[in-house]
Formats: structure tokens, sequence, C-alpha cells
């Protein structure tokens, strides 16, 4: 079978991917900008195209806690979510992840209240970090799709069994139609195997699960959960690796350089940030500029070895963040420093905090922002974290 | 909604019930009426069942790596989410083919009438092919004894301290049995730890019910109390016999009080012999009672 | 008595490598390491000439301990915490709560 080529927004493109999946159990509770994925899911298995138990719960809470249960038994299990509603899941990501239950679940990146924003930022999953989830940001509908499928494939691995977030930005991505690659039935079912996990109740061999651990054990219990993520990194390589041989798509891993090879100045972008900022580096290469970027695609496991292989390349760098950790800087700049600190070298770093809460972020913007890093100096001394593209002045 | 078929249900007894011990060498305190319900329950439903726990005594007693005290498939949820794991459970197993087993949710009067509720509204309205028992001990038990939402009045907890200005716990218990009955479930009951053949019966007949089923359990805690550990089975039954709590059941849309005394048991003494209650003043327990007289009333008045 | 029907007591080998541990909290339904036998400060005793076998005691023993052995019942010690409601339900005064012994 053929794939097709259908015309499809960010959510869409993720429902596709979770009905190539065949999950067998689906939990959502409707937030903006996520409910197209679960209004097209709730369609597939009206019309028989998808065959899986759909639960309407009535909060987020419950969302992840239904998903936790069936995986619990060893059902395929996905959740969807966006801002308020992933955090009002915060308990339950915790406990999935603690759990080895690798439930699938797209986030919708939006912005969080107060005050209240439906638009997108990436302050929802970035406070989540810690929530022991992989976290996957992709940068258009296609990969969205692509990522659905792998997130499966990589969460339900024996040596990682670990929760698997998808993250698209609000909006930008969900709701903004590309044609999409929709791979065939068959071809996904050859990829994908049907799930099999031995942290599963049954009646075979009965299991007390979600026990409690004395201090004795907690730390052993937390350092398996670590390795588990660890491990990740090896097995979304080569479920990249196979999929972009099966499926004729290489999203490269965990990081993709784009004119990365000799550049001065480059931008470290998380999700569709990574596409306006590929037309300004295709721009000021054409004038001569050494510029390039750097698209993170996982926030966890952390693409440190990446990270610290360009920063013996490249002096000056900038990260792009839709995100604030308030008294401090945007987090993905944090995480690049630490990854840049080990190194033992110095390099010239600049954060560029913006597009918060729906504002677009403009290609004079992120040219701008290249022409200060290839000085290597700040603008403004001193200024190591700028608000970007703020209306109105802030002198004293 | 009625889903309940008739069905010739064999009577579970004394004699006839399963042998096997499901849970066993658990950490409850000694008497505990909560772990009774427990027991109880699981030797109705059996080995192939799947049982989900909140955080509170039966998952802080039953599951510490390595001493599991659970003989049948039984996870720990998160404290809101029993209802909505459970469901998730029922969900994928249906989804996987599996065939003859029983979903139960056990929670305690907090897990069920405060911070589960939600998710247990949610559930009776999606009807899943769950169980839901909720043992009543009528306080936060796990914590240390704080109030609950089904705390009645003039308790004495951590958090609702009997002095001079406050008699304990100055609301009542929420009116939990027709709550449930009110999304229209296909069934429900209240029982007594201290009636425990009434209990067996009534899970029995949940059991062979196909979706959402409610269980309202009396179950003393002898260490919330202030009582004896020998009377943990007596004072569940006294709760009943003094009319403050009360034997019913929800089926088809009716419901039908299962006792119905002509004349109640000392109230006064129920409530003095524990030590929860026993700073409580003539007039409080005037109060308390009148409270128990006006409900029986309207009870009477609409369910008989 | 037939014995499989009471729970016994394992050896539990603590994990010595990391990969001795279970992938996840999770563990074989019903595995007890250990008994609960000093819990209690009074056993229960039954006088198996009053007892009648109604099985009042098997019904309200919160903790389970209380087997059926062809016709007679018979208390598992190794985990009955002492609390004394098969004594107080007795119908017979069959069971009768002693103090244990140091």
């Amino acid at each position: 079978m053929e794939s097709k080529n259908i015309f499809l927004s960010g959510d869409e493109a993720v429902a596709h991917g979770v009905r190539l999946s065949r999950p067998h159990v689906i939990a959502a509770y409707p937030i903006t900008p996520q409910t197209i994925t679960v209004e097209r899911l709730s369609e597939m298995v009206e019309a028989g195209e998808l065959n899986a138990e759909y639960m309407h719960v009535e909060s987020e809470h419950s969302a992840i806690s239904a998903t936790m249960g069936a995986s619990a038994v060893g059902a395929r299990t996905f959740t969807a979510s966006s801002s308020q509603g992933l955090l009002y899941m915060t308990e339950g990501l915790h406990y999935a992840s603690g759990g080895r239950y690798p439930i699938v679940m797209m986030n919708a990146n939006r912005s969080v209240a107060l005050p209240w924003s439906i638009y997108g930022d990436q302050r929802d999953s970035l406070s989540l970090l810690d929530s022991g989830w992989i976290q996957v940001y992709v940068e258009d509908a296609q990969e969205a799709l692509d990522m659905t499928i792998q997130a499966f494939k990589i969460a339900e691995h024996a040596d990682v069994l670990t929760p698997m977030m998808v993250n698209l930005d609000g909006f930008i991505l969900t709701h903004t139609y590309e044609i999409v690659s929709v791979p065939a039935q068959e071809d996904v079912d050859a990829f994908l195997p049907p799930f099999e996990t031995p942290n599963k109740m049954c009646f075979e061999n009965p299991k007390n699960m979600a026990f409690s651990s004395q201090p004795d054990d907690n730390t052993e219990f937390k350092y398996q959960q670590n390795v588990g993520v660890l491990n990740s990194i090896e097995v979304l390589k080569q479920v990249n690796d196979e999929y972009a041989e099966k499926f004729g798509r290489d999203y490269f891993g965990m990081v993709e350089e784009y004119r990365c090879e000799d550049a001065e100045a480059v931008l470290v972008t998380l999700g569709s940030v990574t596409g306006t900022t590929r037309v300004v580096v295709d721009k000021m290469r054409a004038e001569g500029k050494k510029v390039g970027l750097l698209k993170i695609r996982y926030m966890r496991p952390f693409p440190e070895k990446e990270i610290m292989d360009l920063v013996s390349r490249v002096k000056n760098i900038g990260v792009i963040d839709k995100d604030i950790s308030f008294g401090y800087e945007g987090t993905v700049y944090t995480n690049v420093n630490s990854a840049i600190a080990k190194t033992g070298l110095s390099i010239f770093t600049k954060n560029y905090v913006g597009g918060l809460g729906g504002r677009d972020i403009t290609k004079a913007e992120i040219e701008e922002m290249f022409n200060e890093l290839l000085t290597g100096k700040l603008k403004k001394e001193g200024e190591h974290v700028e608000f970007f593209n703020l209306k109105v002045s802030t002198d004293e | 909604m009625s889903n309940t078929e008739p069905l010739a249900i064999k009577r579970v007894t004394p004699k006839n019930i399963t042998d096997k011990e499901l849970f066993y060498g658990h950490k409850a305190c000694a008497g505990c009426g909560g772990s009774l319900a427990v027991r109880l329950a699981l030797k109705v439903l059996g080995e192939r069942t799947f049982s989900a726990f909140p955080a509170g005594c039966m998952a802080a007693v039953g599951f510490i790596y390595p001493q599991m005290a659970f003989k049948n498939n039984s996870i720990i949820t998160t404290f809101p989410g029993v209802a909505s794991m459970a469901a998730g459970i029922a969900a994928g197993a249906k989804a996987l083919g599996l065939e003859d087993y029983k979903t139960v949710a056990f929670a305690g009067d907090g897990g069920t009438a405060d911070i589960g509720f939600q998710a247990l509204s949610g559930m009776i309205d999606r009807n899943d092919d769950v169980m839901y028992i909720c043992y009543d001990n009528e306080a936060y038990m796990n914590t240390g004894i704080q109030k609950s939402g089904l705390t009645p009045y003039g308790t004495k907890t951590t958090t609702t301290p009997a002095g001079t200005n406050l008699p304990g716990s100055v609301t009542h218990k929420k009116n939990l049995f027709e709550i449930i009955a009110a999304h229209d479930i296909a069934y429900a009951a209240t029982a007594s730890i201290g009636y425990p053949q009434d209990f067996i019966n009534k899970v029995n007949k949940a059991k062979h019910i196909k979706g959402t089923t409610f269980i309202h359990v009396y179950a003393s805690c002898p260490t919330g109390w202030g009582t004896p550990t020998h009377t943990a089975v007596e004072i569940a039954k006294e709760a009943v016999d003094c009319g403050l709590f009360y034997l019913a059941e929800y089926e088809d849309g009716e419901f039908k009080l299962n006792k119905n005394p002509k004349e109640f048991a000392s109230a006064d003494e129920y409530l003095k012999k524990q030590g929860r209650f026993r700073h409580l003043t003539d007039e409080d327990i005037k109060l308390v009672t009148d409270q128990r007289d006006k409900k029986w009333e309207r009870m009477r008045k609409q369910w008989l | 008595m037939d014995n499989s029907i009471k729970p016994q007591k394992r050896d539990f080998v603590r994990p010595q490598h990391i990969n001795d541990y279970p992938v996840g909290p999770q563990f074989e339904a019903g595995f007890l390491a250990e008994t609960n036998a000093g819990w209690r400060t009074f056993r229960p005793v039954v006088d198996h000439d009053k007892c009648v076998y109604c099985l009042r005691c098997y019904i309200v023993c919160p903790d389970g301990t209380i087997f059926k052995d062809n016709d007679k019942i018979n208390v598992d010690l190794d985990y009955c915490k002492g609390c004394g409601v098969c004594a107080h339900e007795c119908p017979k005064d069959a069971i009768s709560m002693v103090k244990e012994e140091l």
C-alpha cells in the first residue's frame, strides 16, 4: 500500500499517527488547542477506523489516571492535553514515569495562566522537564505524525518503558494545514510491533503494582527510572533510522544541525520557530554571513553530547526560549549552558526570551539576533537574557 | 438506566466462601474495620479481580515492598484517581479481550466523598464496569485522624479539636449514598462490617451486575475512634442499631431500606463509648439524634 | 488442613545488583517477607469443646488469620495481631485471649 498525501493540521496529523499506532485505550479531556486531535480520534472510533476504547473522562487528572490503569494491564494508551490541563495532570505525569507506564501523549504547547491565554508558548511542558517523561518537540505537522508513531516504539521499548510526550506549538502547528504524507497501515504495522511489557497485571502472574518503597530501596528505583530515560537516547536513534529507511523521512535523532559546518553564530531553537529560523539562515548565508541553527528535538533526555560537540566548533551561541523561569532565564538556555559548561570552553551565549502567549517571532527579529551573535558582544552590557520585542520601553 | 439482569445468584455463606485469603499479612492496625471490609469483598469477588486503592490506609498497609499483601492483581492509584484508574483497568482489560474478571476500587471516606469524588462521578456517568467500595471510617485515618466530608457532627479529630468553643466537627456527614444514587447508578447500597453477611450479599449482588456499582460500607477504626480493638465489629453494628447509620439499597431507580428498626438502640451509649465523641454534651447529642430522626422520617416516608 | 491455603512467609533475597530489582514498582502478588506475630500482646486460644464451628470468628477476623481445618477453626499465629474480635464475637465464649509471655 502507498502512503497518501492529505491536507492536515498538526492536530489532525497527530490523530492519524495515533490511528495508525492502534492504541487500545484513549482517554482525554478537551482543551484548546488540543481539541481537534480528540475530535478526530472520536470520529475515527465512531467510524470504525480505529478499534479503541475512547474514554470520555471528566478531567485531565482522570485522563492520565485512566491511561495508567489501562497501561497497567498491558494496553497501548494515548492521551492528549495542553497548558492548564497538562498542569492538572502533573501528579499523574510523575506517577506514570515512576510506574514505568509507556503512555504516549500529545501536548499542544500553550501559555500558562495567569494572565489567561489560549495561545502558544512552551512554558507548560518545559516546567515539567523533571516529571520523568521523554519530551520531543516537532517542527511541522509531518513531524508530528511521524513522531507520534515513533513515540510508541520508543516509549514501549523494553530498555526504556517510559512515557513520552510529543509537543507541538499551539495554533502555529496544531491549527495550521499542510500536505502530510500519511503512511499505509500495513507499513506502520510492520514498523510498530504490538505492546509487550513485563510491567503489567495479568492472571498468569498476578502483581501488586505501584507499591511503596522504603528509604532502603527508593533511590534504586529512581536510579533505574533514570537509566530508562537515558536508554532512550540509543533507542530513539535506532527508531529514527529505521523510520527513515522505511518511510523516507529522517529527523536525525536528538538534534538537527542546519548549516552549522563553518558557522560563527548559531541559534538554538525548539519547535516551530525552527522553520522561521531556517529561512533566515538561508537568507543570511546567501549574503555570506556564517550562521546556522541547532534544532533541539528532545529536551529529555537532553542532547548534551550533541551540544558539547557543537561548542567545539562554534564560539557564539544564542538560545530562543518561548519560556522564562522567573527570576533567572529561559529553561532551554539553562540546559544548553549546563552542557556547554561541561566542555570547559569559554563561549559567548545569549538568551532570547519571547514568543510568549502567542506573540509571533519574526524573521527580522531572528536576523537581529544573528547579527548580535556575530559580533560576539552583548548589545547591552550585562544583559545575557533579553525579552525581545517588548512593545513598550522598560527604561528606568 | 437498568442493566441489572435477573440472575439466580448463588448465596455466599461462611461455609461456602472461598478458603483463600486474598488480603493477608498486611500492616493495618489490630482490629481494623477497613481491612475486614476489603478482605470480605475480595473473598466474594475471587482471584480474578483487579483491585485499585488510592493513597490511604489500605495502600499504606498492603503494598510495602517486598511485603505484598494482595494475592490478586492490585494497584495503588493517585489519591483523586482511584475511580478513573480502575475504569482504565476495566477499559484496558476489555480492549485486550480478557474474560471472566472483575475490577473493584476501594477507597476510604475522604478518597470517595472528597478528593476522589469527581473521578467517581465521571465513572458512574460513563457506567464503566467497575465496582466501587467506599470503606467509611469517618475521617482521614492514614494521615492521623483529620476531618473528611463524611466525618459526622461532633467528632473530635486532629483538625476538629473539641474544646470550649467548638464541639469537634461542626458539619454533618455528606449524604453520600443518595448523591451516588442521584446519578441513576445501576446499583448502590450501604452496608456495615457489623452486619457482615449483609455486606457479603451486597458485594455478591454487585459482582453480577455489569456497569458501575457502589457500596458504602461503614467500617470502624479503633485507632481513630478511641475504641478497644476487640469491639471493632460490634461498634459498627451498634451504629446501625442506633440509627446513626442505615442499611439500604438503590436498584432499578428505587430505594429500599433493608433494616427498619421499630426502636433505635441508645445513640448516647454508642457515642459515649468512643473517645472521639466522649466530650459531647447532652445538647450536642440531642442535635445528633434530632438530625437522625429527621433523616429517618424522610427515608421512611420516601423509601418504604 | 490443606496448608497451601495458608499463606506462608517466604525468604526474601535483597537485590544485590540493580537488575535484581523489578522493572518499576511491581512485585509478585501475595509475597510475604515477614510475619506480624510480634504485634500481639494477647493470643486467641480456642476451646474446641465449646466451639460449634459457626464460623462467626472466621468471617469477622480483620486479618483473615482463622482457617477452616477439618471442621475445626485454626488460628495462624504467624499473622494474628491479637485484636480480640474473634473472642468478643464468639457466641459460645469458646475463644479466650491469653497474655503472651515474653
